[in-house]
């Protein structure tokens, strides 16, 4: 780490530090300039104000986001340990297959669920024509167009997120204080938790992260899968700006997008915090 | 037999096709500082870790305090490990590194800060209860493995080269210390090391392996004076090793010339392996000599000179404290009781000559690294 002299660091980072300039400084800029103004351009904290209406959208995102959140993280442990123990080549495999569905685009893929979650789609055809055979008419489970589909959708499209941070730091566990607990006395559960779970925290914030953050602000699962039953804060955002139901407002649009990344930086820091807590060298370090 | 606490029964161990351990049979007494000694990648690590109950033997049995443990998984033995990296855990302090054990066992609180602030005096870490384990360095890290492990009180310790990361000095230090706690406490010790002057200083009984087979069980003293094959007398200490011949009980001849020792025991006439340890070699004026031979070599290690001496085409290494020089012709006194007589095994011509140590061979090795650096591209 300290091989490389503070000037080589600086030009090597100088691409990085320009283009984050553009693409995250200016538009963040260009958002609080907007959240903070109105259509003349003067100063005003009214596009702030007006977002209080919007508190319980606000809420369902957050809970819906949460949900998914907390389903992928009971998903992607036991997937990612599992992984972890495998054989070399068989992990390389899987992590793959985990991936996979990432190389495909994701309105794509979630224009896929569409089509299996319709009252006229796969699972309901599928379902009707086994029942049929024997004699039953049913007339099919409503799935689309629920908070139920909206969650599905989020963690279909995010799981690999989770899945992945969390593989990481599993892999990086060295086996020998694995062994070293059990040698101890230490019992699978005791080993769980008391070794695993614990020195995975760094893996499993980045992965609630990489999973909250992109659910909690998502337009496009909720409109596919909710079909506009449920408005996420996202959808509102996104009506803002490109004014498909109403009138195109960049001012409160900018104040929304501005609250919601506050949100997400105050959870973020809650986040940092606990895994400081947990792993003292992270702090020590600094 | 009684005062066996570990008790191991040909243990067979293969790995992908080959074998690691071959029929291992191995009586560890109660309270004994015993060694496994061998070169690395002969078995020793193996070998705990079947104690330790991280590994099922292919074939064999595992007697602990007389009753079988085969299938006892680890966390229910009651052996611990010290580990050849130390195997800490990152995410806690050192107090809670060491309180570990006894927190999985639901010991009261007050009675694990009485035993963690025991074994933090015990291995000389007093005050260093909340320190992060990244901050400590190599003997300190070691020091908490140690105290770690016998916080929960085991009746063996398996240590698997437990001073490898460590500096010279501070090695030195730690094996006193170890021995030190060893008999304090009095358990048994289980030491696994490739250093041999290690072996020798701290154990009560040594264990010498190579490649999965147990090659000689003795006390430092015995494996030192009394080498069972060519390769314990190689592998312990500096030995010349030359071919001779058993003319009859206390006669022997090799190099060319017959002499008295103290062995018995074998054939007439039966060929063997004959050990002389360098520093039981005297040097004296070349006329005098038992056997006569030219100075190749002579190195300055401090206490002594380290000689090389071709005699007869075979090469010598004496010690003395005497300052010879390269060219002399010296002579060479052995006594009766300088000399061990070994029966012949696989070994046997392997070990023993120190024509590595002369100028022609490194003319030669030279030449051999050309041609692989040429075959190479
Ligand atoms: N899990 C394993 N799978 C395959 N081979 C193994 C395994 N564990 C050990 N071996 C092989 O068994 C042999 C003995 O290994 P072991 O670790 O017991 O050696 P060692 O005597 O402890 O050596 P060192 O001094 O280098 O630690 C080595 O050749 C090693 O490659
Ligand atoms: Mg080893």
């Amino acid at each position: 780490m300290n091989k490389l002299s503070s000037r080589t660091r600086q030009a090597l980072t100088a691409p990085f530090s320009v283009w984050m300039a553009i693409f995250v400084l200016v538009p963040i800029g260009l958002v609080v300039y907007y959240a903070l103004t109105d259509a003349t351009g003067g100063f005003t904290l009214s596009n702030l104000a007006s977002i209080w209406e919007y508190r319980s959208t606000y809420l369902v995102s957050i809970e819906l986001a949460l949900v998914a959140t907390v389903i992928c993280l009971i998903m992607a442990y036991p997937l990612a340990y599992s992984i972890s123990r495998m054989k070399a080549h068989s992990q390389s495999t899987m992590v793959l297959l985990v991936m996979l569905p990432m190389w495909m685009n994701f309105l794509i893929r979630t224009y896929a669920w569409m089509t299996i979650l319709e009252d006229t789609g796969l699972i309901n055809t599928f379902i009707k024509s086994v029942l049929s055979l024997v004699g039953y008419e049913f007339e099919g489970f409503s799935m689309i167009n629920t908070n139920g589909a909206i969650v599905l959708g989020m963690v279909y499209n995010f799981l690999p997120y989770m899945i992945l941070p969390i593989y990481t730091v599993l892999t990086k566990i060295d086996h020998s204080i694995i062994e070293a607990a059990r040698d101890l006395g230490a019992n699978g559960f005791h080993i769980f938790t008391k070794v695993l779970l614990p020195q995975s925290i760094p893996g499993i914030i980045s992965g609630i992260t990489m999973v909250f953050v992109p659910a909690v602000s998502t337009f496009v699962i909720s409109k596919l899968l909710g079909g506009g039953m449920t408005y996420l804060i996202g959808d509102v955002i996104e009506n803002y700006f490109l004014g498909n139901t109403g009138e195109v407002n960049y001012n409160v649009g900018a104040a929304l997008s501005l609250v919601l990344m506050i949100l997400i930086l105050i959870s973020s820091g809650i986040m940092n915090h606990f895994d400081k807590d947990v792993e003292p060298d992270g702090g020590a370090k600094k | 037999m009684a005062n066996n606490i570990i008790d191991l029964r040909n243990i067979s161990v293969t790995f992908d096709g080959e074998q690691i351990l071959k029929n291992l049979n191995l009586q560890i007494e109660d309270k004994e500082f015993l060694t496994l000694l061998g070169p690395s990648g002969c078995g020793k690590t193996t070998t705990l870790r079947i104690i330790a109950g991280f590994l099922q033997p292919d074939s064999g049995d595992v007697i602990f305090d007389g009753k079988l443990i085969n299938g006892v998984p680890a966390h229910k033995r009651q052996v611990n490990t010290i580990f050849q990296r130390y195997a800490l855990f990152t995410h806690l302090n050192v107090f809670e590194n060491i309180a570990f054990g006894l927190r999985i066992k639901k010991t009261p609180e007050k009675e694990i800060k009485a035993t963690v602030t025991e074994m933090l005096n015990l291995v000389n870490l007093k005050g260093f209860e909340t320190r992060n384990i990244n901050t400590l360095s190599g003997g300190q890290q070691q020091r908490v493995a140690i105290a770690r492990a016998l916080a929960v009180r085991p009746r063996v310790l398996l240590l698997d080269e437990p001073l490898g990361a460590l500096d010279l000095k501070l090695r030195k230090d730690m094996q006193n210390e170890l021995k030190n706690i060893q008999q304090r406490l009095g358990i048994t010790f289980i030491y696994v090391t490739h250093d041999q002057e290690e072996a020798l200083s701290m154990s009560d009984k040594i264990v010498v392996m190579n490649n999965g087979v147990i090659q000689q069980i003795g006390t430092p003293i015995d494996i030192y004076n009394e080498p069972e094959n060519a390769f314990v007398a190689d592998f312990i200490g500096e030995s010349n090793i030359v071919d001779g011949v058993m003319k009859e009980d206390f006669i022997c001849e090799f190099s060319g010339a017959t002499f008295n020792c103290l062995d018995k025991g074998f054939g007439k006439n039966e060929a063997v392996d004959v050990v002389v340890r360098p520093e039981d070699v005297d040097v004296v004026p070349f006329e005098q000599g038992m056997l006569r031979g030219t100075v190749t070599s002579v190195t300055f290690k401090g206490v002594h000179f380290e000689i090389i001496v071709d005699i007869g085409g075979f090469k010598w290494m004496i010690q003395s404290t005497d300052e010879q020089f390269v060219g002399d012709n010296i002579g060479l006194y052995i006594e009766p009781d300088a000399i061990h007589i070994m029966k012949k095994s696989e070994y046997s011509g392997l070990y023993g000559d120190f024509s590595s140590f002369s100028e022609e061979f490194d003319e030669l090795s030279d030449v051999n690294a050309e041609q692989e650096e040429q075959d190479d591209e």
